[in-house]
C-alpha cells in the first residue's frame, strides 16, 4: 500500500509552516528570506507559491513510475514500497540526468558545492517507513497537506469535490498525470499558473516507458546486430579469398599450359 | 633546441592560459561558479557541445573501418589510421570533457558498480567506455609499428575481426543512444526537435559527421604536415557523404511530415530561425553544393561543403540540448566565457596531440612514400626499405 500527501489548495492560508518543518526536518537553514523565495532549491525543497490571494503547493511529485530513478546511471533514486522516491546521495555521480529528465523539474542541484547532491523533497522516508506522518502533513494547521494511503486519499479528493463542485476545478492533479503520482493536488484554479505542467502536456504515459520502448530492444539488437556485421565481414572477406584463390590457380593452370608449349 | 613562437603557438598558449584559469575556478568554487547552467537549465555547453558534438565529430573512425575492413571497400586505407586517430583522442578527451561536466567526477567509477540497466546513460557510458578500449588497440599497432614490435601487431592482428565487428556495435549502439537520452522529455524540448526517432537521427548524423570530418581532416592535415593530398579518396567520401546527407534529410522530412509540422517549421519564431540555420547548413547548401559535380571533384569545394555540413550538424546538436529547452524553461541559456574556454582547451589539446601524433607515428606511411619518391635520386628509390626508415624521421 503505497502512501502519499493530499494537498488541497483552497484550504491552504499560506503560512508557510510546511517550509519550516521541512528546513528542520533536513537540517536546512531557514530565515525570512528564504521564505520569501518562492522557489524550490538545493536550500528549499518546498515552497508555497502565492498568486493574488490563492496559494499552491510545490513539491517533488512522488511519481509511481519516476523518470529520476529510470534514468539515474548508477541507480541513485528509487522508489521506495511505502511511496517516497529517495536519493543515495553516495552513488550519485553528479550527471544531472535526474534534473533534465524529471517532468516537474523537481530535483535541484548545490550548484555551488565542491561535492554537490541532488536535493528535493524526500517525503521524509524515515518517519513514513515508522508508521508517522511527514514533518509537513504533521505541522500543517488546517489540513491542507494530509498525509495517508494513496487509494484513501483519493476517494477523500473525489468526495471533496463532489461536496463543494463549486470550490473545486473537477480534477485531481497527479491522479493521473505521467501514470500517477503520490502528491495529489486539488484546487480552485488551474495548478498550471503556479509552474506545474499541463495535464495534457506531460501526459498518462509513464515516463520510464518513452525510453523503455528503446531500451528494451537492445538485448536483442547487440546479437542479431552482430551476427549481421560478421556475416557481412565474412562474405566481403570470403570474396578476396575467392578471387585470390581462383588467381593463384589460374597462375598454376597458366603455368602448365607455358609448361607444355615449352 | 630553438623554440619559435609563431602566430598558432600564440594562440594555443593564450587558450591553455584561459581554459587552465577556468579549471581552477571549477575545482575550488564549484560548477555554479564556473557556468552559466543552473536548476532550469542543468545541461549546458559542456553536454551539448563536449559531449554530443565531440562523440559525433569523432565517428569518423567507425565509418571508415566499416567501409575499409567490413565492406572491403578498397583504396580508402590512406584514411584509416587519421580516422582512427581522431577517434581515439576524441574519445579520451570527451572522457576528460566529462570530468569537467560531472558534479561528482571522482565517483565516475560507480557507473561499474551500481548498474542501471534502464538508464540510457548508463549504455552510453559502458559503450563509451568499452568503445575506448577497442580504439586504443585499433591504434596500438601504429605505436608498435613506430617500435619495430611485430609480434604482438601480429597478435592483435588475429582480433581484428572481433575488434571491428565490436568497434562497429557500440558505436551503432552509442551514437544512436545519446539521441535516446533525450526520448524521456516530450514534454521539455521542442516538438521541432523531440521526435520518437531522434536515436535515428543521431546515428545518421554521426555517419554523415563521420564522412565529412575524415575530409577535413584529411584535407587539413595535408595543409599543416605537408602531405599529398589523395583526391581519388576524397571523392569518393564525397560521395558517400551526398548520399549519406540525401538520407539524413529524408529521414527529417519524413519524421517533419508524419508528425504534422510542415506548417509549423516555416513559420517564424525563435525556434525556426535556428531550424532554418541548422537544416540550410546541415542539408540544403551541401547537398547543393555536392550535387555540382565541379566541386565535388575540386579538393576546395569537399573541403567548404564538409566544414558547411560539420557546422549545420553541430548547430542540430546544439538545438537538441540548448535551444530546444528555451521555450520551456522560459528565459535563455548562453553560455559563461569560462565554459567556452574550457572547450577550447580540450579542443587545442585535442589538435597538439593530433600533431605530434602525425610527428611521431606513422600516421601517414604511405604518402610520404608517394611524396619523397620524385624528390629522391632513382639510386635510393630502388634501395627501398631505407626510404621507409627515413620518412619516419
Amino acid at each position: 500500500m503505497s502512501k502519499a500527501l493530499l494537498y488541497d489548495s483552497t484550504i491552504c492560508i499560506g503560512c508557510k509552516q510546511c517550509e519550516q518543518a521541512c528546513a528542520r526536518q533536513n537540517n536546512l537553514p531557514y530565515d525570512d528570506t528564504i521564505a520569501a523565495e518562492e522557489k524550490e532549491s538545493a536550500h528549499k525543497l518546498t515552497a508555497i507559491v502565492t498568486r493574488g490571494d490563492k496559494f499552491m503547493r510545490r513539491l517533488c511529485m512522488h511519481c509511481e513510475h519516476p523518470a529520476c530513478a529510470s534514468v539515474c546511471p548508477v541507480g541513485a533514486f528509487h522508489k521506495t514500497k511505502e511511496g517516497p522516491v529517495v536519493y543515495d546521495v553516495w552513488k550519485c555521480i553528479g550527471c544531472r540526468y535526474c534534473m533534465a529528465a524529471c517532468p516537474f523539474s523537481q530535483p535541484k542541484y548545490e550548484w555551488g558545492s565542491l561535492n554537490p547532491r541532488v536535493r528535493k523533497c524526500i517525503m521524509c522516508p524515515d518517519r513514513v517507513a515508522a508508521g508517522k506522518q511527514t514533518a509537513c502533513a504533521e505541522i500543517c494547521p488546517t489540513g491542507a497537506t494530509k498525509f495517508g494511503d494513496r487509494d484513501d486519499l483519493i476517494r477523500e479528493a473525489q468526495d471533496r469535490i463532489r461536496q463543494n463542485p463549486s470550490t473545486y476545478l473537477n480534477r485531481i492533479y497527479g491522479l493521473h498525470e505521467v501514470g500517477g503520482t503520490c502528491v495529489l493536488i486539488l484546487a480552485g484554479v488551474k495548478v498550471e499558473g503556479f509552474g506545474y505542467p499541463a495535464s495534457e502536456k506531460i501526459g498518462d504515459t509513464p515516463m520510464p516507458e518513452y525510453t523503455g520502448r528503446v531500451m528494451e530492444r537492445i538485448p536483442d539488437f547487440i546479437p542479431v546486430w552482430s551476427l549481421v556485421l560478421g556475416g557481412i565481414y565474412w562474405i566481403s572477406h570470403r570474396r578476396n579469398e575467392v578471387a585470390a584463390a581462383e588467381a593463384l590457380q589460374e597462375a598454376r593452370n597458366k603455368d602448365k599450359t607455358n609448361g607444355t608449349v615449352r | 633546441m630553438k623554440i619559435k613562437l609563431t602566430f598558432w603557438k600564440a594562440v594555443f598558449l593564450a587558450i591553455m592560459a584561459l581554459g587552465i584559469y577556468s579549471t581552477i575556478i571549477r575545482y575550488s568554487k564549484g560548477l555554479g561558479a564556473v557556468s552559466n547552467m543552473n536548476d532550469q537549465f542543468p545541461w549546458g555547453f559542456w553536454i551539448g557541445f563536449d559531449c554530443l558534438c565531440g562523440v559525433m565529430l569523432a565517428a569518423g573512425a567507425f565509418c571508415i573501418v566499416g567501409a575499409v575492413y567490413l565492406f572491403n571497400v578498397e583504396g580508402l586505407h590512406s584514411v584509416v589510421r587519421p580516422a582512427v586517430l581522431t577517434a581515439f583522442l576524441g574519445y579520451l578527451l570527451f572522457i576528460v570533457g566529462l570530468l569537467f561536466d560531472l558534479g561528482r567526477p571522482w565517483f565516475i567509477w560507480h557507473q561499474l558498480i551500481y548498474m542501471n540497466p534502464h538508464s540510457v546513460m548508463f549504455e552510453v557510458g559502458m559503450c563509451v567506455m568499452t568503445y575506448t578500449t577497442v580504439l586504443f588497440f585499433e591504434f596500438l599497432p601504429i605505436v608498435l609499428e613506430r617500435f619495430n614490435l611485430k609480434t604482438p601487431i601480429t597478435w592483435i592482428h588475429k582480433f581484428y575481426p572481433v575488434l571491428i565487428v565490436l568497434g562497429i556495435l557500440l558505436s551503432t549502439l552509442h551514437q544512436s543512444s545519446l539521441g535516446s537520452l533525450y526520448l524521456i522529455m516530450p514534454s521539455k524540448l521542442h516538438p521541432f526537435w523531440y521526435s520518437p526517432a531522434l536515436p535515428f537521427f543521431f546515428f545518421g548524423s554521426a555517419v554523415a559527421v563521420g564522412l565529412a570530418m575524415t575530409i577535413f581532416e584529411s584535407t587539413q592535415s595535408s595543409k599543416a604536415f605537408g602531405r599529398q593530398l589523395e583526391l581519388s579518396v576524397l571523392v569518393r567520401l564525397g560521395g558517400a557523404l551526398l548520399v549519406a546527407l540525401w538520407v539524413n534529410a529524408l529521414l527529417r522530412f519524413e519524421d517533419f511530415f508524419h508528425r504534422g509540422m510542415l506548417r509549423q517549421i516555416v513559420k517564424p519564431s525563435y525556434e525556426a530561425y535556428f531550424l532554418w540555420l541548422e537544416l540550410a547548413l546541415s542539408f540544403v547548401i551541401p547537398i547543393t553544393m555536392l550535387s555540382f559535380k565541379r566541386i565535388r571533384l575540386s579538393p576546395k569545394g569537399l573541403y567548404l561543403a564538409s566544414v558547411i555540413c560539420l557546422f549545420g550538424f553541430i548547430t542540430n546538436r546544439l538545438n537538441v540540448s540548448l535551444i530546444g529547452f528555451e521555450t520551456y524553461v522560459g528565459h535563455h541559456y548562453l553560455p559563461r566565457w569560462t565554459e567556452f574556454s574550457v572547450t577550447l582547451m580540450i579542443i587545442a589539446v585535442g589538435f597538439a596531440l593530433f600533431g605530434v601524433a602525425v610527428k611521431y607515428l606513422p600516421i601517414f606511411p604511405k604518402e610520404e612514400l608517394v611524396n619523397e619518391r620524385p624528390t629522391l635520386p632513382e639510386t635510393a628509390v630502388s634501395m627501398g626499405s631505407p626510404i621507409l626508415e627515413h620518412a619516419g624521421d
